[in-house]
């Protein structure tokens, strides 16, 4: 029951922030695709040891979530459902990998414990990254850019279909759990074997009914196969600029450990 | 070594979900799945044809929206005090065979991971091959069809469910091991991280199987005709001809990719992998450096900055220490590491001023 509200109210935010408007949602929905990807490609790069260098990446998460106008406890809730995964399977590596790497104030940090920071920080970037996108772009200009970058148009419709009756799908189920736990005396925490067939079946049938009055509907409405989908806005010199800074950025993090220069340097400064 | 290990397996017997993220996977192996994703996926669409596409589009986009939806119903293991829930990928291709099974399963990984970051974006091809072409194109074609027939009775489809959907998990599971393993981000050893993913997720299969049974025996029972989409005439060759094709398909994908996506991971782990070995004189490392090794040549042949290192302080000197074999590693530099910390404060410390520039600045543009 927790996992279908907590999805609904994930589902009924994000739909409301991508028609949001700031300087991030006006930006060409292809340019911020991509970014993005640039963007994940390079944070998944990084070496296991390699914390410092990454941090300077920091900047484009806190960049688009600011001027994006999105709220933080957006990210924050979803971050808090995802974490375990990579949590427990990145703190693994403390008690693997025990070889001392560096002397931190007379404390060892072992390697193990680097790694374990890098896992939980690639994830933090990759997933507000990925997050932001959808939340200032929105699924239907993705969609129009998937399908003309050729992806298969069937998949793309699929995307566009899966999204809007997705919301519906969810309320009905979580209708109907809720029902049956109202009803149930509150015993056990789930469905009892007994109508399970009958439950989960019982919303396919229905699914399938709402399916061909959909299908109908869609007919009536000239559906041939084909999708109609608005054109995204034209490519702005903004937009390119943006695209042109970030790989820019991107790509001098990736190649020059940043902090460790700056490091170096304020110690020189200070002597 | 045994309490991390432990600590791994309680967190993947309360999981239910094997979704693979960003933070987990190197580039190389994110893009390798990635070109077999998307070779799987236009070898789908062309297979199911513009006819199919056009009825059964809408089917297929609130079918996904089902299997989406009842993921999230917990059903009460007795007995357990745990939850199964719906397996997917079988259940549709069942119901819709396994081209359509496959797109749709496909468009649900992909709402999970842009809609809820549930598996990460460069992960999106490690969770297709993983939740999708296993269940779709190797446990239904190659298990639940033969085991089940074309009108099994309740028995039949109990044992041919669970034997493909169990079979489907695991492949999902071996595959989670290799991505993870080959990317080189964990340390978990081969052996250990197998063993325990593999009896989690038998444990998983077997709940996930039983559900899955009881929905689709329902709905045989109320809707008979439903079943007759997939189960007649046009997806009969899926198990012979076509699985050869798709397997070469994502093979040549494969090969093509690996070689481009390389250049990103330049940083081969094998140096720092043997030079663990060589200052702590472990074995542990062995099952796992193996491949790692073995990734790592193939990395540095092929790296776009192959003398670049990371110049994290006190690990900097990778190469060197590979070739001479007397420097003591690691070379314990305070002076670096407090450059170091130094050096990060302050990029995050600037990190933060943008941010409330940006904020101020967006506020000021308000419209």
């Amino acid at each position: 029951m927790q996992r279908l509200q907590a999805h609904i109210d994930h589902f009924r935010r994000l739909d409301d922030l991508a028609q949001a408007d700031s300087i991030i949602h006006r930006l060409h929905p292809a340019i911020k695709i991509l970014t993005t990807l640039i963007f994940v490609i390079a944070v998944a790069s990084y070496a296991k040891y390699d914390v410092t260098g990454l941090l300077p990446l920091v900047l484009y998460p806190v960049a688009i979530i600011t001027l994006g106008r999105l709220p933080l406890t957006y990210f924050a809730e979803r971050m808090l459902v995802l974490l375990p995964f990579v949590f427990f399977l990145a703190i693994a590596n403390p008690f693997l990998d025990r070889v001392p790497l560096f002397d931190m104030f007379g404390v060892m940090i072992t390697g193990g414990w680097v790694s374990f920071i890098s896992i939980v920080l690639k994830f933090l970037l990759a997933v507000t990254a990925v997050l932001a996108l959808v939340a200032t772009t929105g699924i239907h200009d993705i969609c129009s850019v998937l399908m003309r970058a050729g992806v298969p148009r069937i998949l793309v419709l699929q995307l566009l279909l899966l999204y809007r009756y997705l919301s519906l799908l969810l309320e009905e189920a979580y209708r109907i759990e809720q029902a049956y736990l109202l009803r149930s005396g509150g015993t056990g925490h789930g469905i009892t074997p007994k109508v399970w067939g009958s439950l989960a079946g019982g919303l396919l049938l229905r699914t399938y009914v709402r399916a061909q009055r959909i299908y109908d509907a869609m007919l009536c409405r000239g559906f041939a196969g084909e999708l109609r989908l608005l054109r995204p806005a034209r490519l702005t010199t903004g937009s390119v600029a943006y695209l042109a800074f970030w790989t820019t950025f991107i790509i001098c993090a990736r190649m020059i450990n940043i902090p460790a220069q700056i490091g170096t340097l304020v110690r020189g400064v200070l002597g | 070594m045994n309490q991390g290990c432990a600590v791994v397996a309680i967190f993947i017997g309360r999981s239910d979900s094997m979704h693979m993220a960003d933070a987990l996977i190197s580039p190389a192996v994110g893009g390798t799945l990635w070109a077999a994703g998307a070779a799987l996926t236009y070898y789908s669409a062309k297979k199911i044809g513009p006819d199919f596409h056009a009825q059964k589009a809408p089917l297929m986009g609130v079918l996904g929206a089902f299997v989406f939806a009842a993921q999230m119903i917990n059903f009460a293991i007795p007995g357990t005090g745990s939850s199964g829930h719906l397996g997917g990928g079988l259940m549709l291709s069942v119901l819709l065979g396994p081209y359509a099974g496959f797109l749709t399963m496909a468009s649900i990984l992909t709402i999970q991971a842009l809609l809820f970051a549930d598996g990460g974006l460069l992960a999106l091809g490690c969770n297709i091959v993983n939740l999708a072409f296993f269940p779709c194109f190797i446990a239904y074609p190659l298990i639940y069809r033969k085991a089940a027939g074309d009108q099994p009775s309740r028995r039949r489809m109990t044992v041919a469910v669970t034997l493909a959907t169990v079979a489907g998990l695991q492949l999902g599971a071996l595959g989670v091991v290799a991505e993870t393993l080959l990317s080189g981000i964990t340390e978990l050893p081969f052996q250990t991280f197998t063993m325990f993913m593999l009896p989690i997720h038998l444990a998983i299969g077997l709940a996930e199987a039983a559900v899955t049974t009881a929905v689709l025996w329902y709905v045989r029972q109320e809707a008979p005709g439903l079943f007759s989409v997939s189960s007649h005439s046009k997806d009969k060759v899926t198990a012979s001809v076509s699985l050869r094709r798709i397997l070469l398909a994502v093979a040549i994908g494969t090969v093509v990719t690996a070689g481009m996506f390389s250049w990103f991971a330049s940083l081969s782990p094998d140096g720092l992998e043997w030079a663990i070995q060589k200052t702590a004189g472990r074995n542990e490392l062995e099952n796992s450096s193996a491949i790692h090794t073995l990734a790592g040549a193939w990395q540095e042949k092929i790296a776009l900055f192959p003398d670049y290192q990371a110049t994290l302080p006190g690990i900097s000197d990778t190469k060197e220490s590979k070739r001479e074999t007397k420097v003591i590693w690691p070379a314990v530099s305070e002076g670096a590491s407090v450059a170091g910390l130094i050096g990060s404060t302050l990029t995050l410390v600037v990190a933060g001023a943008v941010g409330a520039g940006c904020r101020v600045l967006a506020k000021r543009n308000a419209p």
